[in-house]
């Protein structure tokens, strides 16, 4: 670690003396002055240290076997073949399935897309009725929401399973549904209580005395607008149960298996002969939905884990 | 007496239906989820949970059994070494991207890709790149530099470093981006006023801006720890715990024996302390945080 900071000091002291006049300017500066070059070196070197992996994971899924075998991880194919992606989603072997990982990853779908509209829809109207609506009580039970949110998840794998299996909903999809609307509630109920809490009280008390009650507010006023919010929702929690580990092991069973669970399986199974293409093209394909839900949405994205890293 | 208000039980009617799941949530699974899986650590419960207690059976045993303390050293090592290199690489990646650079953004992206991915995917590429056979060592060896070894994956007394080498590539673009925002949060003027004292750079953030961080500094403490204690996914797709149990750690050991070993009230002994170190963790925390109201 005493390289980059050491580098990163030089880079800091230099510019204090540069910048001494003129603070933080658009100052015209030379292109190649030496703070720049340091500056702009160490983090194009952090740069590429962050994409070697996603780098080294295409290239190996673009490989046929021998070649990995005599090859280079870092090298690029010489001879471009698509089939290991075609047996990760189709072929590829889980125990006596060998169906590949299309079934893991439509399983995550019906998993993530009810999950996320469920979790959003009870979430964003109690936010609303802790913002707006307090009644006695209310913050006693918002504050062990947030609580929970920091217990960790073993603590009430048991009881959850109990209570699955009381409304017979252990191992199915439905069951997971639940127990991820449970485990985003307390994250995205901050989230909507903070953005309804923001809004001018003014807006609510007309509403009021023109006679609009509970529902009428939320959906009239409340809801359109906190369009931005509902997105940063659903990045969150798209990305956050697509590529949930923990829930999926415990609740589901093999053919309930979300994608997470079915890439372990695949990659980490002890029979047969390792295929390494196949399996990094599998990992791309797990990693593929969050990754462009991420560079699609940029700044919400940040957004969201400003407010989601509580979620740990 | 016939206009009487509504009972108080029926003000707010539509707000308290409404909050039903939550209220449920936070009392039923957060609360009594919590209540009885103490409960029933102090239990001898083997396949199904039945109430005959055993007082502090469970945790005599948890604490005399050696793969639980492996897996505590091995948490308190991830953890530490997680928390430093994060918070140094995070911190200084920030202050890199609030030099007013060209393609902040671009940077800043790329930096935080790693953190949209799945632990599972994580660990799965760095056991990749480790490999002895294909990785970094057969590439090293491959330049001619027959004896070079780097199998940490392979090594009882490398694996940790091996884990922490993934989990950094996973989470340091979060603690880069929660210190930006500390740094974005710093008035303007005190750069001004520590450049006309003509105090260099590295002092003022050093003795000005870190102190003038705490608050940022403790919240995204408390989010990496809570983190970390939470270590599992990573250690199941790298490693499955091995080589032998050299990187096993807490939440592994409680699925372990709650789902595997058919020895519920052990897990849940040992779930439960799990839960203590949250709350050492947190308690604190939210003490210094909000007044010690218990207030979020």
């Amino acid at each position: 670690m005493s390289d980059p900071s050491t580098i990163a000091g030089a880079v800091l002291a230099d510019t204090a003396i540069e910048a001494d006049a003129q603070p933080r300017g658009a100052r015209p500066r030379r292109a190649l002055s030496r703070r720049n070059v340091m500056l702009y070196g160490t983090l194009i070197v952090v740069a590429l240290y962050y994409l070697l992996p996603l780098y080294v994971m295409v290239v190996t899924s673009l490989k046929g076997m021998p070649e990995i075998r005599l090859g280079n991880i870092f090298a690029p194919p010489l001879e471009i073949t698509f089939q290991p992606w075609v047996k990760a989603w189709a072929e590829a072997c889980t125990g006596l399935n060998c169906d590949g990982l299309s079934r893991g990853f439509w399983n995550s779908v019906r998993i993530t897309v009810p999950s996320v509209i469920l979790s959003i829809a009870i979430a964003s109207v109690n936010g609303y009725a802790l913002a707006n609506w307090r009644f006695k009580g209310a913050n006693t039970f918002f504050a062990i929401l947030i609580f929970g949110a920091f217990i960790p998840y073993q603590v009430m794998l048991y009881p959850i399973v109990i209570i699955l299996s009381t409304i017979g909903l252990y191992g199915s999809l439905t069951g997971l549904v639940i127990v991820h609307s449970i485990f985003g509630m307390p994250i995205l109920t901050l989230l909507f209580r903070n953005y309804f809490t923001s809004v001018p009280e003014e807006l609510f008390k007309a509403a009021r005395v023109d006679g609009a009650g509970f529902w009428g507010i939320y959906f009239k006023i409340m809801l359109p607008m906190a369009l931005p919010i509902f997105v940063v929702a659903i990045i969150l929690q798209v990305t956050g149960i697509w590529n949930d580990f923990l829930f999926g092991v415990v609740y589901a069973r093999p053919d309930t298996y979300p994608m997470t669970v079915q890439l372990n399986n695949i990659v980490n199974s002890v029979q047969g002969v390792k295929e390494y293409n196949v399996n990094m093209a599998a990992t791309i394909i797990t990693g593929l939905v969050p990754l462009v839900i991420y560079f699609i949405s940029g700044k919400l994205f940040v957004r969201g884990i400003a407010a989601g890293a509580v979620k740990g | 007496m016939a206009t009487q208000r509504p009972t108080r039980l029926f003000h707010n009617l539509s707000a308290k239906i409404a909050s039903i799941p939550m209220i449920l949530t936070a009392v039923v699974v957060f609360l009594g989820g919590t209540i009885w899986t103490v409960l029933y650590s102090f239990t001898s419960s083997k396949l199904l949970p039945r109430l005959d207690f055993v007082g502090l059976d469970q945790y005599r045993r948890l604490w005399s059994n050696s793969r639980w303390l492996v897996s505590i050293e091995n948490l308190a090592i991830y953890g530490v070494l997680a928390l430093i290199f994060s918070f140094v690489i995070g911190f200084v990646l920030a202050a890199l991207l609030d030099q007013k650079i060209r393609f902040e953004d671009a940077f800043r992206t790329i930096f935080l890709y790693p953190f949209a991915l799945s632990f599972i995917v994580t660990g799965l590429v760095w056991q990749w790149i480790l490999n002895p056979d294909f990785g970094i060592q057969h590439v090293v060896r491959g330049l001619g530099w027959e004896s070079f070894t780097f199998d940490p994956l392979y090594n009882a007394d490398l694996v940790l470093y091996g884990l922490v080498i993934a989990g950094l590539w996973q989470g340091t673009g979060l603690v880069m981006c929660l210190m930006l925002a500390g740094l974005r949060g710093i008035d303007e003027d005190i750069w001004k006023a520590t450049r006309v004292e003509g105090i260099p750079m590295w002092k003022t953030y050093l003795l000005v801006i870190i102190p003038m961080m705490r608050p940022v500094f403790i919240t995204t403490l408390v989010i990496v720890m809570s983190g970390i204690v939470k270590l599992y996914d990573l250690v199941v797709a790298m490693t499955g715990g091995g080589p032998g149990t050299a990187s096993e750690v807490p939440a592994k050991y409680v699925y372990q024996y709650m789902f595997g070993a058919q020895n519920l009230a052990q897990g849940f002994a040992a779930s439960t302390m799990m839960l203590v170190t949250v709350a050492i963790i947190i308690i604190p925390w939210a003490y210094l945080e909000f007044g010690g109201k218990g207030r979020v």
